[in-house]
């Protein structure tokens, strides 16, 4: 049996440090070790986005990542987008819109839509059907999906421009 | 999963040390390939050598020279870059559809490579654009000519303990364009039926084809390059008659099978049509 090695990580803004196997996934580590079980197991290949994590802010599939790989990366889970009480915007948005049924594959759209604001705050519809073509879901048809994160653009931007109004104000 | 030892060199030369030494060990890029291929019994390494770390495989270098793109780089790092983008239109293209996101922010160029699928994105772009594969052994460092990379479904010319380290590209001419299409049945997510990269250089005028790069992909065991369909382009006007030839010769080299996924009549007649699209994309990108 191969050594287990300890992996030092940042996840969801914490310092963790882990012993794992080489042949551990990142996905296997985050839900059996770590308890964080937000992060779902899908299908295992790399298809379905259901175990999608941020990794230095990039959205992975967990369970291509072997955890060792995750050494000295930032991570953020599900657990780690929502602020101290209530939801965020997207998480929020996902609700308001019934953008979910059975709930599987939640967490890893909301991962991607988050990746996808961070990078493109006013995606067009095409923009965020390709950026989510990663994440599969069964229930929804999606439509419901694309409306939620357009609605947590159009909330986000909206904030964004409140938070510039203050700043200008206060300056 | 199987269980394997896992080790993350800083140099080319710990990395093909640690390659030749263990018989079962894989190089590691992006993994999201070889991971797969581990966890369903593919591949049964014993030692995973993770590339990553090795500073000559991550470079990403445009200059007046030409490119030249580390095999560990991921795909959206690719087409982030907009120098590359703009000379080098064609790769950004089977870039930004290989697998979803989370594919790209892993997967490397070199490693779509280097897994050798013949319906591979990436490597019909790589042979338009004349790419070559710089390759580091136990024997020392060697080049190949991307269109002779790929010896079968899967398989190619690297040898035990060989790695490949970077793809290098010519500079491109000030009138040149390349493009890269692929027929899938879905919007996104899918592997190709037919993928056909191209590339051509035009005239000061933007009449003529000066010169133009055909390849194929997934309809062969390994991704093809359509040498006589490029060539017969030269000299000729940048119109519908001189695509139509193209197409009709690029027809004559594909050798597709039936599958699931298309028959082989079908993918010959796609090979067609998508060779006279992506030489029109590459021609109308010349000329913008």
């Amino acid at each position: 049996m191969a050594k287990k090695r300890v992996v030092e990580t940042e996840i969801n803004g914490r310092k963790t440090e882990f012993l794992c196997e080489p042949r551990q996934t990142l996905l296997e580590v985050l839900r059996n070790q770590l308890d964080l079980t937000g992060t779902k197991e899908g299908c295992s290949n790399g298809n379905c986005g259901a175990c999608t994590v941020l990794m230095d802010g990039r959205p992975v599939d967990s369970c291509l990542v072997l955890a060792v790989e995750a050494c000295g990366a930032k991570l953020q889970t599900i657990e780690g987008v929502s602020p101290t009480s209530g939801l965020n915007e997207l998480q929020q948005a996902f609700l308001q819109n019934a953008a979910l049924q059975c709930g599987i594959c939640t967490p890893g759209f909301i991962m991607s839509a988050t990746a996808l604001l961070a990078e493109n705050p006013d995606p067009t519809e095409h923009d965020i059907r390709f950026y989510l073509a990663g994440n599969l879901c069964r229930c929804t048809g999606y439509d419901k999906i694309i409306r939620a994160v357009l609605d947590a653009a159009r909330v986000g931007k909206g904030l964004k421009k409140e938070a510039a109004k203050t700043q200008a104000a206060a300056s | 999963m199987r269980d394997f030892e896992y080790e993350a060199p800083n140099s080319v030369a710990d990395a093909v040390a640690l390659l030749s030494r263990n018989g079962t060990a894989r190089p590691l890029a992006g993994g999201t390939d070889l991971i797969d291929q581990i966890r369903v019994g593919r591949l049964k390494p014993d030692l995973l050598v993770d590339l990553k770390k090795v500073p000559e495989l991550n470079v990403l270098e445009l200059s007046a020279s030409g490119l030249r793109l580390g095999a560990a780089v991921p795909c959206y790092k690719v087409y982030g870059h907009e120098g590359l983008v703009q000379a080098y239109a064609a790769l950004a293209d089977s870039a930004r559809i290989i697998g979803g996101i989370q594919i790209q922010s892993r997967g490397s160029i070199g490693g779509n490579l280097c897994n050798s699928g013949p319906a591979a994105d990436s490597t019909p772009s790589l042979i338009a654009l004349g790419a070559v594969a710089v390759i580091a052994g136990p024997e020392g460092t060697r080049e190949v000519p991307v269109e002779n990379f790929c010896t079968g479904p899967g398989k190619n010319v690297l040898a035990a303990g060989e790695i490949l380290v970077e793809l290098k590209f010519p500079a491109r001419p000030a009138i040149s364009g390349s493009h890269y299409v692929r027929f899938i049945p879905r919007n996104e997510m899918d592997i190709a039926v037919v993928g056909v990269g191209t590339a051509v250089v035009l005239d000061a005028k933007k009449e003529k084809i000066v010169s133009a790069r055909i390849a194929l992909g997934a309809v062969g065991p390994t991704p093809i390059f359509a040498k006589s369909a490029g060539d017969a382009l030269a000299g000729l006007p940048a119109d519908e008659t001189s695509l139509d030839k193209a197409a009709e010769l690029a027809r004559s080299h594909a050798t597709p099978i039936d599958d699931m996924r298309g028959t082989k009549e079908f993918r010959i007649h796609v090979t067609g049509v998508l060779v006279r699209r992506s030489l029109q994309a590459s021609i109308d990108r010349a000329r913008s």
